[in-house]
């Protein structure tokens, strides 16, 4: 088997060093990478972000990128994580700055977190998580397992289906989605420690079972 | 439940990280991927690194020191020192910063901030104030003047709130490098004034100055610089203490200290000679992802 080819997507608001470091850490090829062709020959892409959704959604249609990713993604099929923002491009639309169109690939909309008094916004920290599907992306972990978030926005997916986890703080927010071969992380997992190495290991063996 | 954090802060002097007495006198700690190894595999839930000689030099952090020292750091890296423009942003986070921090142009420039918090959101910005007290009250001190400045406290939480700033470093100078314990009065009038995390910064000597901080006011980390660097494993023991006195923060390290006393200064007492006896026979594995 030759060895996975992961491309993380780099569209000018992502913290691409972080995620390309610990995927190197653990042993994978890494490319960062907004070349059309590259991206099209990865085993598996990863779509970061760290940023405000307008701006990340108008620099991916400025390269093209929307186009190719709805081609790879939604036809071809091909393995794509999204973290943080990443994720919520994956929404219908957001409210974020405004209305804004996201990439439509999982129904639902991003809106800005309403919470009690007590909980402050963002939602800064150390949390944790509650799964409900183990596969791909939390078969190592834990029953008690935390992630850093850092958010002010979260993911109202309109199908239930599509989360695969939660994550408690005034209500339950949107953790992690997944539907097909398309999964997303409000989380950083990059900068998770041990929990995040362990969450990127899952999914890409996950994914080199079928590869 | 979200958890309370422990967050290390490496003031770097030239590149080299600093012991910070009263913003005036400097003792040499060490280099900052060191630092932050040692950290990071101790357990530390953020890291902020900021150059404190950038601005008096004119001249930005250090990006390439940044991009090396980050590849240690699997925690949220902080990091601040001369940012002026959001070009420099930008190359931070391609650097391997997760959050910028800025301190001097949140006076001096709040475009910059407004800016940033459109751009990459405002759960990416931090506001570092630097905050003395005086006979009238709590003042902005100047680290470049090294000065009381003439804005009092509420005037900096306002443009920093209006700025959009996401989290609030606040840096309790008349504390820094005492030991005398963190200054509860003003991380109490700070947190009634905003609603973004608030982290505090100033005097910690010990785990038990941490624990006091927590339960008297609604901070949402604790931080210290010098505290961390001079005892083996000074954050998961710290951690220890803190769980044990019911404070909930994440203690993941292999080395959870859950067998072991501590003295009133927070420092590890020794075990047992029996348990001692019974560890010889105990063999760890290393966890492997």
């Amino acid at each position: 088997m030759t060895k996975l080819l992961i491309n993380i997507i780099d569209y000018g608001v992502g913290n691409t060093h972080s995620i390309a470091h610990v995927l190197k850490y653990l042993g994978y090829s890494v490319r960062i990478s907004d070349n059309h062709d590259e991206i099209k020959n990865a085993d598996a892409l990863i779509l970061p972000g760290v940023g405000a959704f307008d701006v990340a959604v108008s620099n991916l249609r400025a390269n093209g990128l929307e186009e190719l990713l709805n081609e790879l993604v939604l036809v071809e099929k091909k393995p794509i994580l999204g973290i943080c923002l990443g994720m919520q491009l994956m929404a219908t639309y957001s409210e974020e700055y405004g209305y804004h169109k996201g990439l439509d690939w999982i129904k639902g909309c991003v809106v800005k977190l309403e919470t009690s008094p007590e909980f402050l916004v963002p939602h800064v920290g150390w949390n944790n998580i509650l799964p409900v599907q183990k596969e791909p992306l939390f078969s190592r972990a834990d029953s008690e397992t935390n992630f850093y978030f850092d958010h002010s926005y979260y993911f109202k997916t309109d199908e239930p289906k599509d989360i695969a986890a939660y994550v408690n703080y005034s209500f339950d927010i949107t953790a992690a989605v997944q539907k097909d071969n398309i999964c997303g992380v409000q989380f950083h997992p990059e900068k998770s420690q041990n929990n995040g190495l362990k969450l990127f290991r899952s999914y890409i063996n996950s994914i080199e079972q079928y590869a | 439940m979200l958890k309370k954090r422990l967050i290390a802060i490496l003031p770097l002097f030239n590149g080299i990280v600093v012991q910070s007495i009263n913003f005036n006198r400097y003792l040499p700690v060490g280099k900052p991927e060191v630092c932050i190894d040692f950290l990071n595999k101790w357990g530390v839930d953020e890291i902020v690194a900021i150059d404190i000689t950038a601005r008096r030099k004119h001249s930005t952090v250090n990006f390439e020191q940044i991009k090396r020292v980050s590849e240690y750091c699997f925690v949220p890296l902080t990091v601040g020192g001369g940012i002026n423009e959001i070009e420099d942003i930008d190359r931070l986070l391609q650097c391997g910063a997760d959050k910028i921090s800025i301190n001097n142009n949140l006076f001096s420039n709040p475009d910059l901030i407004s800016k940033a918090a459109k751009k990459y959101g405002d759960q990416c910005v931090v506001a570092s104030i630097d905050v003395t007290k005086n006979e009238n009250g709590y003042y902005i001190y100047s680290y470049l003047s090294n000065l009381v400045t003439n804005i009092p406290l509420d005037e900096a939480l306002r443009i920093a709130i209006g700025s959009g700033v996401g989290e609030l470093l606040i840096n309790a100078v008349h504390r820094d490098g005492t030991y005398k314990g963190y200054d509860i009065e003003l991380f109490n009038e700070v947190c009634s004034k905003v609603r973004v995390p608030v982290l505090a910064c100033g005097g910690a000597k010990n785990a038990y100055c941490m624990i006091d901080l927590f339960n008297k006011t609604n901070v949402s980390a604790a931080c210290a610089g010098n505290f961390f660097h001079f005892s083996e494993h000074s954050v998961n023991t710290s951690k220890r203490l803190l769980i044990d006195n019911k404070i909930g923060i994440r203690l993941e390290t292999h080395a959870n200290y859950c067998l072991n006393s501590f003295d009133s200064n927070g420092r590890l007492l020794k075990k047992s000679d029996e348990t001692l006896e019974k560890l010889l026979y105990l063999k760890i594995e290393k966890e492997i992802i």
